[in-house]
């Protein structure tokens, strides 16, 4: 479902200047410059009795810097893989600039992967590391100085090019990896989990540097990440994969604010869900009746439901709390959600608060909402009394 | 406190026991021998003279200290019989290590390839001859290599050749047999390193643009070699002063010092001399010894 909004893009990238070395390039063919830069065409890999890539379709565009979000097992590591040419794939093709490259050997591809451990390697020196790629192309001694110098500046590590790679640190060896692997100015960058061995600070600054890095070079960088955070964070553009398959493929509002089903809507951040049935709908409002939460009122989805069973779900931070709950305006009030309950838990974490609240029927809401000054004097205390609310517009309802 | 006793004594010993070692089985023995190597060939028992004697009192042991003398280090310079020995162990030790590493690799690199199950299986056949006495295999070898052997009834059987071939006596016989005595000690340590290695290096090299060829040159090939300093000193040292595999397969034309130390020894009878080359054979072999010992240290530093 999800995939439409990801096809018909046009590979509108200006023609860079190719090296002028032998590096692998592939031209487009005239007749179908419309394509995206890479198109996967109902790509599927089987180990063994295990699926895991199931018959998947994909388009990114040039210039784009596009995750692959999903837990570990969905697939994802395998389809980079067949991009970078590791493993083959059962069936479907792998179009690059318009050439299929599915069979093509990993050293005959334009494409280069940064690596989860960095896989440098350790006999040769930083240097060497990085001029690597660029002597199998056979690219002259000079330029080759040239181009790692180049690169030595680009990620910052200007004076330790003669250092192995077990004189550095993980963010140096990080730093080089990813210089190596954008030494010969690949047509697509992959990237598996490049910034998993981090801690959290380094790997949020180097988040930053890595999308400035490719705004500026207007590369293709495909990253395969289970860190839903990182994900939202660098990407233009997020596929969801669940056991081989495509969940959805959305910017990451749409995917946060409009997941495609009830198992998005949990794997990416925090949710509210309530299981019930469509009551009623008028004017784009769904009046649903839930086992746990009474009647809600939501606004319908852009896609027509094809069933009643649905769910609603809400994200904490749309979910607010009050003592008696907002009626300034009867007509305003009767179009909200009000949920009675009582505080059961209070988690204090910084920047904000997050609440559970245990309804009368049993069920608990949680809402978290931020802390937006120094002194609250009207924080709410354990057992208190609350009515959690919400706007119809802050429900998605989902098909179950 | 008292905890702290109780594992002070066995720690402390488990310190010292490995020079208590070297002091008692090397160092002592080794004392001995570099003694007899300076002393004089005598029809006596013991067939050496000086003999110290630490009854008869100071000055006779002066006097047998003063009668130690470099002759027989002098003689194994001066006749070329011992030199010749030397230089043929030196070249039987390169190029056998040469042909272990040219056979040995393949196979190491075969091996750590296999799916994991299959691995065991290909470890236990390259272990199993070693279930068998090295003597009787190398025995066997003389059965099949002889005149009327089975390598030659199989070569006539198949008309390949008109006459039985002389296998025995040569110095063919004698590489095939310390190759397959071994390939072993070759193929363990190559398989441990290239086992361990993980497959993102060769991984990112093929991504790199290297092809299969350069991925094995530039890559796993380097990244092997601690494996293969290890493979070939565990070969080369031993070859050299390899004695049953020439002189029960080679011809007696020329010989290993091995062959020579033994003849001195048991049918000379010339202690001091055989001793005099058991030095010289250890100094020699020092040298690779200790580049194996740096080799090891360095690999543990790595991990």
């Amino acid at each position: 479902m999800a995939e439409e909004d990801t096809k018909i893009e046009a590979a509108a990238e200006p023609a860079k200047a190719q090296p002028v070395v032998a590096l692998p390039v592939l031209v487009p063919p005239p007749q179908v410059a419309d394509l995206p830069l890479l198109r996967i065409e109902g790509v599927g890999k089987s180990f063994g009795g295990f699926r895991a890539v199931d018959r998947l379709s994909l388009d990114v565009r040039a210039g784009e810097f596009f995750a692959l979000l999903g837990p570990s097992g969905c697939g994802k590591t395998t389809l980079l893989r067949m991009l970078a040419g590791f493993e083959t794939p059962d069936e479907g093709r792998i179009l690059l600039s318009g050439h299929d490259i599915a069979q093509y050997l990993p050293h005959e591809r334009p494409v280069n992967m940064m690596f989860q451990n960095y896989a440098l390697f350790p006999h040769l020196t930083v240097h060497d590391n990085i001029a690597f790629g660029l002597k199998r192309a056979g690219m002259a001694r000079a330029d080759v100085a040239t181009r790692v110098a180049e690169m030595m500046a680009l990620v910052k590590l200007e004076g330790l090019e003669k250092r192995k790679p077990d004189q550095l640190s993980g963010g140096q060896k990080q730093r080089v990896a990813l210089a190596r692997s954008l030494a010969r100015r690949p047509q697509v960058l992959l990237l598996d989990e490049p910034l998993a061995a981090l801690d959290k600070k380094l790997r949020e600054s180097t988040q930053t540097e890595l999308m400035e890095l490719q705004r500026r070079l207007g590369m293709t960088f495909i990253i395969v990440t289970h860190d839903q955070e990182e994900a939202m964070t660098v990407a233009s553009r997020i596929g969801v994969m669940d056991a081989g398959r495509l969940e959805q493929v959305a910017t990451p509002r749409e995917l946060y604010e409009a997941p495609a089903s009830r198992w998005i809507a949990e794997f990416i951040g925090d949710v509210n869900v309530f299981d019930g049935q469509v009551e009623a709908r008028e004017h784009h409002r769904l009046t649903i009746l839930t086992r746990d939460a009474g009647v809600l009122v939501a606004a319908a989805p852009r896609n027509p439901l094809t069933k009643t069973a649905v769910s609603v779900a809400i994200r904490p931070e749309k979910v607010k709390l009050s003592r008696r709950g907002p009626i300034a305006d009867a007509a305003y009030a009767q179009s909200l959600n009000r949920l009675e309950g009582v505080v059961s838990d209070v988690s204090y974490l910084g920047g904000l608060t997050t609440y559970k609240v245990r309804l009368d029927s049993g069920a608990v809401v949680r809402s978290s909402m931020a802390n937006t000054t120094r002194i609250d004097m009207d924080a709410y205390g354990l057992s208190q009394r609350v009515v959690a609310w919400f706007t119809p517009d802050d429900c998605m309802v989902l098909e179950q | 406190m008292s905890g702290r006793r109780i594992f002070a004594r066995p720690a402390r010993f488990a310190a010292i026991a490995p020079y208590v070692w070297m002091v008692l089985f090397f160092l002592v023995p080794f004392g001995f021998v570099l003694k007899i190597g300076l002393s004089q060939t005598a029809i006596a028992q013991p067939p050496y003279t000086p003999v110290f004697d630490l009854t008869e009192g100071f000055a006779a042991i002066k006097a047998a200290v003063a009668a130690l003398s470099l002759d027989n280090f002098r003689l194994l310079v001066s006749d070329n019989l011992y030199v010749l020995s030397y230089l043929r162990s030196l070249v039987v030790a390169l190029v056998s290590t040469a042909i272990l590493l040219a056979i040995g690799y393949p196979i190491a690199y075969g091996m750590a390839r296999l799916p994991k199950r299959w691995q065991g299986v290909a470890m236990m056949l390259v272990i199993v001859p070693f279930w068998t006495s090295f003597l009787i295999r190398i025995y066997a070898w003389i059965n099949i290599l002889q005149h009327d052997g089975l390598l030659n009834q199989i070569l006539l059987a198949l008309h390949i050749v008109a006459v039985p071939v002389v296998w025995l006596s040569t110095d063919s016989a004698m590489y095939l047999g310390i190759v397959y005595s071994y390939l072993p000690f070759m193929i363990l340590p190559l398989y441990a390193t290239l086992t361990k290695m993980e497959p993102m290096w060769e991984e990112a090299a093929a991504d790199l643009g290297a092809a299969p060829l350069e991925v094995f040159w530039l890559v796993t090939f380097p990244l092997s070699l601690p494996g293969v300093g290890a493979g070939v000193l565990l070969c080369f040292i031993p070859i050299v002063g390899e004695f049953v595999i020439p002189d029960l397969l080679a011809g007696s034309n020329s010989l290993m010092i091995g062959q020579t130390l033994w003849l001195e020894f048991f049918t000379n009878k010339d202690w001091p001399v055989a001793s005099a080359v058991a030095i010289v054979l250890l100094a020699l072999l020092l040298a690779p010894l200790l580049l194996y010992d740096r080799l090891q240290r360095r690999q543990m530093e790595a991990r």
